[in-house]
């Protein structure tokens, strides 16, 4: 048995929060590994330990040799060839790719750096991943996806041992997906070790040798051979699965229209954005809006909330004209928004759990200018009951909450209340635990059950396909596809997505 | 009237402007370098002052100008080291500590004054470096320091790190460079650029005065923010004060009617204007500010 690429084992704290309790990862060479776990689990914390870019409190690290953990640093892992791509990109905006790339490893010519030699450099690496870039773009002007993958040629440039992945498929297409794995799976058959930090089983199951599975900072499992779905799942949340999310019944074709998208235009703030959009969400139906981030889902979903002004065109709810309507005036009408930024749009960070459900429910507690505390006391404690938020504690600060709890709070105040006609639904489960989302997909089912109108904006294609009676794609701030009733159940109703995704016909 | 208007067109007012424009270029190349590493740079004004007193002590005391000017960036350096200990290691809130330095260098300057020289407006008097422009030897080293802190923001691998760090401080650390060390390097540096400036303040006129920085280490930074933090074009719109401000001592020396306290507004209101309608097209260094 040969050593392995990587050894690792380390305990870390922030604070009160134990992110790492003696979590151990070994990875052989030649092998993919996936490294799975749901959110906060530890995953990322643990591979910024290897990379040098996190201090473990305790722990060891071998990397081909036994390495002193207080001694290490990103440019010790580096030396080592060690490469990270991280979750949430790291890339300068203001400089250009070859910068980007270069930097902290800038060549020289005559005492002064040399762009060309790293933008030759870049196209190179690129090259060998198949790609194509242009290494004067500055990264800021890029869409996320284009970002990745001009991160993964940087750093697969430069990691010769260990290539670590953290969740590098979220921003992806399918097909940039089934691209990526490629490179993975060639980078491991050159002798190269990977670790794939993701939560996306059939990810694991694609491309993965081995499997280790980290649950609150521990690690719970790990298998080297054969190993199946359900049993990944299980250990990653410490029990039973919740069964998966069903579809709310089909609405009569009558159905009137609850949420009506007309032609809207609502540019970003550096161009993009959303462009011609019209859509028509019934009383009871549930439409998916599915596309690469980037391609103007956010743009189009801060005007449907009100947000942000709607450059073109109209949007009316409950046959209501809104297009100019404050927020305050949407929601009158019954619409709800559980925004895709839950710390910026969805929640006072500070404020306490009660104060969160009064702000979104004025009306209902609101006496003249006075508030009435008694009755936002009773309808946080109901909801927080009806929706297992934990803690139940009505005093508690809502940035003390866990990522899932916060958002079944958001829900819970958004879509438990009277007078509801419309929801607006972006990314709702992102970053949430499999427990949580499921309350959530149950909670989307549920509204549209009774007669809402649900328009929900998600990456994940698989929540889509599970929940919605329609799934559009936007690419460049226009609708590129539609599928519905049976095209969206049948086999193929993913590649069909997935080619729109990217601007393809398929 | 004439007589003003014509002393505009003259070498010598030519001369004038870039005499008084010197302390501001300097200061905004210096303020430049501070920010683009992430670090808001309203020290400027001590820096200035630092630069004037040290140039004018350390002249006073060794007779040497090149002492003097060598000085003027040591003592820059030294309100940077103090600027970099708060900011950047001890992340203290960079705007009171920019302030809580400026209101510092102002008292120390006025009690070392006094202790030594046993009076606190003025240190002693001493042959300078004259009012001439070409014969001045910091007139040659700001050139040269525009073209310096162009190519070295630009075409250095010191630049680029400290263009990226000012932005995007977590990706520079993981790309295994340390943050610290880039931010201490850039208000160094720009420290010593500074100071130096202030050295332009005190050897022309024979010797130091209290409060010789007169502000003008605030409006450079206003230069430095409608340059869109390009050094360059930063040292321009320094000529642009400079010739403000000239402007209004000819007023004065002209008579042109206006009373001396308000044409000496000149520049002042120049840059507060110039602030509020210059389009700003540059967003500035986003990590500005921020602590690591
Ligand atoms: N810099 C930090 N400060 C405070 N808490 C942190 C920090 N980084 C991570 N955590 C906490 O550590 C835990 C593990 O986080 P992380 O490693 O990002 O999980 P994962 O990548 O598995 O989703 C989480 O509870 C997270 O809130
Ligand atoms: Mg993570």
């Amino acid at each position: 048995m040969t050593a392995p690429a990587m050894r690792v084992r380390a305990s870390r704290r922030f604070g009160d929060c134990v992110a790492l309790a003696d979590a151990a990862l070994e990875v052989a060479a030649g092998t993919v590994h996936a490294l799975c776990g749901e959110n906060g689990a530890g995953k990322s914390t643990l591979m910024r330990v290897v990379y040098g870019l996190e201090r473990a409190d305790r722990g060891e690290l071998e990397l081909g040799e036994r390495i002193d953990l207080a001694r290490h640093g990103v440019a010790q892992a580096q030396a080592r060839g060690v490469g990270m791509v991280h979750q949430h990109g790291m890339l300068v905006p203001t400089l250009t790719l070859a910068d980007n790339a270069a930097l902290g490893h800038e060549p020289v010519r005559g005492g002064r750096y040399d762009r060309a030699a790293a933008a030759r450099a870049l196209v190179a690496a690129a090259a060998r991943l198949g790609q194509r870039l242009d290494p004067d773009a500055l990264a800021g002007d890029l869409t996320v996806g284009e970002q990745q993958r001009a991160e993964l040629a940087m750093v697969a440039a430069r990691a010769t041992r260990l290539l670590i992945l953290d969740e590098p498929t979220a921003l992806l297409a399918p097909r940039e997906v089934d691209a990526l794995f490629a490179m993975v799976r060639a980078f491991a058959d050159g002798g190269g070790a990977v670790v794939l930090v993701t939560h996306k089983l059939d990810e694991v199951m694609a491309v993965a040798d081995e499997v280790t599975v980290l649950r609150a900072g521990r690690t719970v499992a790990s298998w080297s051979a054969e190993v199946t779905a359900a049993e990944i799942a299980r250990a990653m949340i410490g029990g039973e699965p919740p069964p998966p999310a069903t579809r709310a019944p089909t609405p009569a074709a009558d159905a009137a229209i609850a949420l009506a998208i007309e032609g809207v235009a609502a540019p970003g703030p550096r161009g993009g954005g959303a462009v011609d959009v019209t859509l028509r969400v019934a009383a009871g139906e549930v439409v998916g809006v599915a596309g690469v981030e980037g391609n103007g889902q956010r743009e189009l979903a801060l005007a449907v909330a009100g947000l942000a002004p709607v450059a073109r065109g109209a949007v009316a709810v409950g046959g209501v004209d809104v297009t100019r309507a404050t927020v305050a005036a949407r929601r009158a009408l019954g619409l709800a928004h559980v925004p895709e930024d839950r710390h910026l749009h969805g929640l006072v960070q500070g404020a306490s759990v009660a104060d969160n459900v009064a702000l979104g429910r004025l009306a209902e507690v609101g006496r003249g200018p006075l508030i009435d505390r008694a009755a936002v006391a009773t309808l946080t404690t109901q909801l927080l009951a009806a929706h297992d938020v934990r803690p139940a504690d009505p005093a508690a600060r809502a940035g003390a909450l866990s990522g899932g709890n916060q958002q079944k709070l958001v829900v819970a105040r958004e879509l438990d209340r009277p007078g509801l006609r419309a929801v607006l639904a972006v990314h709702p489960t992102r970053g949430v635990d499999l427990a949580a989302s499921a309350r959530i997909h149950a909670r989307l089912r549920d509204v549209a059950a009774a007669g809402a109108a649900v328009l929900l904006i998600a990456a994940d294609l698989d929540e889509l396909l599970a929940l919605c009676h329609r799934v559009v794609v936007m690419h460049r701030g226009a609708l590129a596809g539609e599928l519905a009733g049976a095209a969206l159940a049948a086999p193929d109703a993913r590649a069909r997505l997935g080619a729109w995704m990217v601007g393809a016909t398929p | 009237m004439t007589g003003f208007v014509a002393s505009l067109i003259t070498l010598g007012f030519l001369a004038q402007v870039l005499r008084i424009a010197i302390p501001y270029v300097l200061a905004a190349l210096g303020g430049t370098l501070s920010e683009r590493a992430g670090v808001i740079d309203l020290a400027l004004e001590a820096k200035l002052l630092m630069g004037a007193f040290a140039a004018a002590v350390l002249g006073y005391e060794t007779g040497s100008i090149a002492v003097g000017i060598a000085g003027a960036a040591a003592a820059g350096v030294a309100v940077a080291a103090i600027q970099a200990l708060w900011s950047v290691r001890l992340g203290a809130d960079q705007v009171v500590t920019g302030i809580a330095l400026n209101l510092g260098a102002f008292g120390f300057t006025r009690y070392f004054l006094g202790v030594r020289y046993g009076q606190g407006a003025n240190s002693p008097r001493f042959d300078g470096v004259g009012t001439g422009v070409l014969t001045n030897p910091i007139t040659w080293i700001a050139a040269a320091l525009v073209a310096l802190v162009v190519v070295g923001l630009w075409q250095t691998r010191l630049g680029l790190r400290v263009r990226a760090v000012g932005e995007r401080p977590d990706a520079v650390a993981a790309a295994g460079v340390s943050v610290a060390r880039v931010r201490w390097a850039a208000v160094l540096i720009g420290g010593a650029i500074a100071g130096v400036g202030g050295a332009q303040l005190s050897l022309p006129v024979d010797g130091f005065v209290a409060e010789a920085s007169g502000g003008r280490g605030y409006v450079a930074l206003a230069a430095v923010i409608m340059s869109g933090w390009r050094p360059g074009r930063a040292a321009l719109w320094c000529l642009a004060f400079g010739l403000a401000d000239a402007v209004q001592y000819r007023m004065q020396t002209h008579g042109v009617g206006l009373p001396a306290e308000l044409t000496r507004l000149l520049p002042y209101v120049l840059a507060l204007v110039l602030l509020a309608v210059w389009p700003r097209r540059v967003a500035p260094p986003r990590a500005l500010g921020q602590p690591d």
